[in-house]
């Protein structure tokens, strides 16, 4: 190993449920590489073969999967709240407060100065208010995920959707559909009582600043419109805002290196 | 193999089928989450003698003590006193559960959004595994929360030996001489049962007998304020659970022993855990025998559990009852006064609970509090809120966790406690 700090290589990888992040920094923090993967239905062959992709001295993991990893790795881990957490504060120092909407869940995280966690807050045990359940409304509607928000963006008016359980909401859209609504506007609606849940979620843990929105939901951008909206804050979205987990894992696992 | 012991289970009415089956889902998790713990007490092994034969030998105990004429009776809560049993020459055993069992059938009596708690007495009930339930001779209920108040209305159709004792729901005088009466009234209930009357020297020594026992836990609590912590948090929760079944003199004997070892332990700083693991006060619901869910969850995340603020823990077992007084009525006098102190939820207000979750995080040196709210438990996890702000303005971190006896949240209630370890780190 070089002692040359930009020499040496720092991966950190988020197992999510949807998809697999890899992020190689150098000792100074700036980014070499990035890789992602879709999970699928074995989340380990698929993160070997994305680190068998490139080089690193040392690996930190994150996300749903990182103690299957730990086992099959004996890499250290970090749980998604402090990888965001990280990941978001490098980018936007000034920034206190982190929304992340992942496949699988969400976080509002309020930081210290220093960059820490003082609090945080998750969403229980179901679906809503997550990636899932946008994956599963955008079926429902017909509309692709990727176009999802650029659709519900174009509606005139929001549908009220009243219930967050995917399952209730589901059946909801499909009589919306049925006494035929516009598809825009439902999906407007169900983007809607996705934010209200999220903002809740923020407002439990601060009350200003502005927001550094992670996670595959961050690129849609009625997500990002609404949620500024609803709150009065300012929303910052990283450079990928997927990878914000992994970044973070890659810089603790420099931090924790050096 | 130990001793067979299917008639004596037979003879109690069990379901031997589920019975075999819960006794093999606690032995797993017993053998999974206790021994495979690391530099554990040796004395710990008492325990887990206890929890091998917690069907066994103890009910064999039991009978032999119904055999010769002594009472039994089953108590969930608290706020049942011990003394006015043992002083009528009965036993006082715990009966509240902590696992799931017959829930489909649970689920026909009771409405789905009911806490673990009460599911699972129902549940040991209907199934016919609970060989302390079977065995009692008095089942003894009482008014707390509205969840169980209502549940005794229904269990009583189940059951032809329960008792409802009233309690009060705020601290005041008239309150006080409420929960005095109903004392009263309990302590004839049980001399009646026990064809025993109840004399000042009998009461006395039923006081000593609990207030060791309390003794005891409270040593073995402050031992737990060392660095490194000379126990786990798993391993004094269970202390604190057996408490509630094992016979006293010999459960206070052998806390004492354990504490015996743990001062040696602090001496030579040997830990459960290395020095300067993160210390968490664990403060909320009941957690009885199996569930052992939350300081699993925390100790094998590298964090040490250093008290409960729970009934069973600190909660229950604070303080000892005056042993001051000479007549029975000073004597009955003393139990309403030490039990009046408990500060459960279902009390409004109950500023002295907030009081004592601080002095705690102070006294045993915790870095953060995790508040455990059983899902459906009103009281407690209205309580979680204000609990949760008060700690926030003293800068002790506090997670709010609300969960149940299944394991479907494991994982996400992992991410959630090795996050807010991370925090305290
Ligand atoms: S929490 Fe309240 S109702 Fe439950 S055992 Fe304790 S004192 Fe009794
Ligand atoms: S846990 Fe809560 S709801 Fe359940 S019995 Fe105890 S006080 Fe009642």
């Amino acid at each position: 190993m070089s002692s040359d700090t930009t020499a040496v290589r720092y991966a950190g990888i988020d197992i999510g449920s949807r998809t697999i992040k890899l992020v190689v920094v150098d000792g100074t923090g700036a980014v070499l590489e990035t890789f992602q993967a879709d999970t699928g239905f074995d989340p380990m062959t698929t993160a070997t073969a994305l680190i068998a992709k490139v080089s690193f001295d040392k690996i930190m993991a994150t996300g749903y999967g990182r103690n299957l990893f730990e086992l099959s790795f004996d890499a250290p881990t970090v749980t998604e709240i402090k990888a965001h957490a990280r990941g978001a504060w490098t980018e936007f120092p000034d920034a206190r407060t982190v929304l992340d909407i992942g496949g699988q869940d969400s976080k509002a995280i309020a930081l210290f100065d220093t960059g820490k966690v003082k609090k945080f807050e998750m969403n229980d045990r179901c679906a809503a208010g997550t990636g899932k359940f946008l994956e599963i409304m955008a079926a429902t509607l017909g509309f692709d995920l990727e176009d999802f928000g650029a659709q519900a963006l174009a509606a005139e008016k929001d549908l009220l959707i009243s219930s967050m359980c995917t399952v209730f909401a589901e059946s909801e859209v499909t009589s919306l559909i049925a006494r035929g609504e516009d598809r825009k506007e439902i999906a407007r609606g169900l983007h809607t009582s996705v934010i209200r849940r999220a903002a809740g979620m923020i407002n439990r843990v601060s009350s200003d600043g502005p927001i550094v929105f992670t996670g595959g939901v961050a690129k849609n951008p009625c997500m990002v419109q609404l949620l500024a909206g609803k709150l009065d804050r300012e929303i910052r979205i990283p450079s990928d805002p997927q990878l914000a987990g992994a970044y973070g894992a890659a810089l603790l696992a420099a931090e924790a290196g050096a | 193999m130990t001793t067979d012991y299917t008639s004596m289970w037979q003879e109690l009415g069990l379901d031997l089928a589920g019975h075999d089956a819960l006794l093999n889902v606690l032995g797993t998790a017993y053998t999974d989450i206790y021994l495979s713990q690391k530099n554990r007490p040796e004395g710990m092994g008492y325990f887990d003698f206890v929890m091998s034969e917690v069907h066994g030998l103890r009910i064999k105990e039991l009978m032999d003590e119904k055999a010769a004429g002594r009472k039994i009776i089953g108590s969930y809560c608290v706020f049942v006193p011990e003394e006015i049993v043992l002083a009528a020459n009965a036993t006082l055993v715990g009966l509240c559960s902590g696992a799931d069992f017959a829930m489909e059938k649970v689920e026909q009596l009771l409405p789905r959004n009911t806490c673990a708690l009460i599911k699972s007495s129902f549940g040991f009930k209907i199934g016919r595994v609970c060989p302390y339930l079977e065995s009692a001779d008095m089942i003894v209920g009482e008014n707390t929360c509205d969840g169980k108040k209502k549940a005794y209305e229904t269990l009583g159709a189940l059951v032809d030996n329960l008792y409802v004792m009233d309690l009060p729901q705020t601290k005041t005088d008239q309150t006080r001489d409420l929960l005095k009466a109903e004392y009263m009234k309990f302590k004839t209930a049980v001399e009646e049962l026990t064809g025993v009357t109840i004399t000042a020297e009998s009461l006395k020594a039923a006081i000593d007998v609990v207030n060791a026992k309390r003794a005891a836990i409270h040593r073995l609590s402050a031992l737990r304020k060392a660095d490194p912590a000379p126990i786990s948090g798993l391993d004094a929760l269970l202390a604190n659970q057996v408490f509630f079944y094992d016979n006293p003199a010999r459960f206070t004997e052998s806390v004492n022993k354990i504490c015996d070892e743990l001062e040696t332990r602090i001496q030579e700083k040997t830990g459960a855990f290395p020095a300067g693991a993160p210390r968490i006060l664990v403060s909320g619901c009941p957690q009885a025998v199996p569930n052992w869910k939350l300081h699993m969850i925390v100790e094998t995340a590298g964090a040490v559990i250093v008290g409960e603020e729970s009934c069973v823990g600190e909660r229950g077992t604070r303080n000892l009852t005056a042993d001051t007084g000479t007549t029975v009525d000073e004597m009955m006098d003393a139990i309403v006064d030490r039990y009046f102190e408990v500060d459960c939820a279902i009390f409004t207000p109950n500023p002295q609970r907030l009081d004592h979750i601080q002095e705690m995080v102070t006294a045993y040196n915790a870095q953060g509090v995790i508040h455990y709210g059983l899902q459906f438990c009103q009281p407690y996890l209205m309580e979680s809120i204000p609990v949760e702000k008060a700690l926030e303005e003293k800068n002790i971190p506090c997670l709010r966790v609300e969960t149940d006896y299944g394991m479907e949240d494991a994982g996400q209630l992992k991410t959630r406690v090795e996050a807010f370890i991370e925090q305290l780190r």
